[in-house]
């Protein structure tokens, strides 16, 4: 059981910078601040209940994006607390590592259309009864943000056939209306996945930016729902 | 032992850096260039005993981080 409220953690990788972003989101919806935790450090402070990957460009992206990062002192950490059950949430390049690091399926290959994008963006819930979702209806349509140029999700078609069987597709690309596919999609990703669960549905990755929708000074709040079902878990 | 780790994206995997390059090579007027595929190499030098011996270390070494091998081949040449 969590404690309320639950304590996070958000990973700083050399090049992460959301972590301000998702720190204030944290901050707004728990009432306290997040630990920061260095890639170098080897545990995780005592009672961690969610761990945070922020979004950025760790390593500059070489070799691939998160690729490096997946392969910091901390991931040992972050794999044994969600191998215990713990919570793991990826966000952007976070996603991009989680799946770098082999704790969520698939890979994100560079967007279709070959650009960066960088707008604000339609989601359909696809799951709302995971700790990630409990603050958001099941199909409900939520406005956030998008910024990456490696969003494209890909994965074997025995991967994708079994995300799908298995409720594992958190969120999918969509308009304003719900309706996914066409110029909906904004990169290219398989069946509009925008972020996907480990199949203890305790670890997601997700590439839009719900932290950078927590304020209406800045064109909306779609984004609190996801941290403020993180706080009630 | 000198190697040369080769990483390419596996065939049917979109390639749109490769894509754009075809585009360029297209647009200097190089007449004949039916497609590109953008690639990786890596020159790695090894102390790792017999060449058997090497060439395991380096498959450990694509496995675990040059190659994503979900989309990537690797293939090793050596000197």
């Amino acid at each position: 059981m969590m404690k309320n409220p639950p304590r996070a953690a958000v990973i700083l990788f050399p090049g992460s910078n959301r972590e301000g972003d998702v720190a204030r989101a944290l901050r707004q919806a728990n009432g306290v601040a997040p630990d920061i935790v260095w890639h170098e450090d080897s545990a995780l402070p005592v009672g961690t209940d969610l761990v945070v990957l922020p979004g950025g460009f760790s390593y500059g992206d070489y070799l691939r994006c998160g690729a490096i990062a997946a392969r910091a002192r901390i991931m040992d950490a972050v794999r044994a607390h969600a191998a215990s059950g713990g919570l793991v949430l990826g966000i952007c390049n976070g996603f991009q590592i989680l799946c770098e690091a082999g704790l969520l399926p698939g890979v994100l290959m560079r967007n279709s259309g070959r650009r960066f994008v960088c707008k604000m963006q339609h989601l359909r819930v696809e799951n709302g009864a995971t700790p990630f979702t409990r603050g958001y209806a099941p199909g409900q349509v939520v406005k956030v943000a998008i910024a990456h140029g490696e969003g494209n999700y890909t994965v074997d078609g025995a991967g994708l056939a079994a995300l799908e069987a298995s409720g594992r597709v958190a969120f999918r690309y969509c308009d304003v209306e719900g309706n996914v596919g066409g110029k909906a999609n904004p990169n290219g990703s398989m069946n509009d996945i925008a972020g996907v669960y480990n199949e203890g549905f305790n670890v997601l990755g997700l590439m839009p930016h719900p932290e950078n929708l927590i304020d209406p000074l800045v064109g909306g709040v779609d984004g609190r729902g996801l941290f403020a079902g993180l706080a009630a878990a | 032992m000198k190697a040369r780790v080769t990483v390419t994206l596996k065939s049917g995997v979109l390639d749109p850096q490769g894509k754009a390059i075809e585009g360029a090579l297209r647009s200097l007027g190089l007449a004949g260039i039916a497609s590109v595929r953008q690639g990786k190499i890596f020159d790695i030098d090894v102390d790792a005993g017999d060449r058997e011996a090497v060439g395991r270390k380096l498959s450990e070494a694509c496995e675990k981080l040059l190659a994503n091998t979900i989309v990537e081949d690797y293939a090793v040449q050596y000197e």
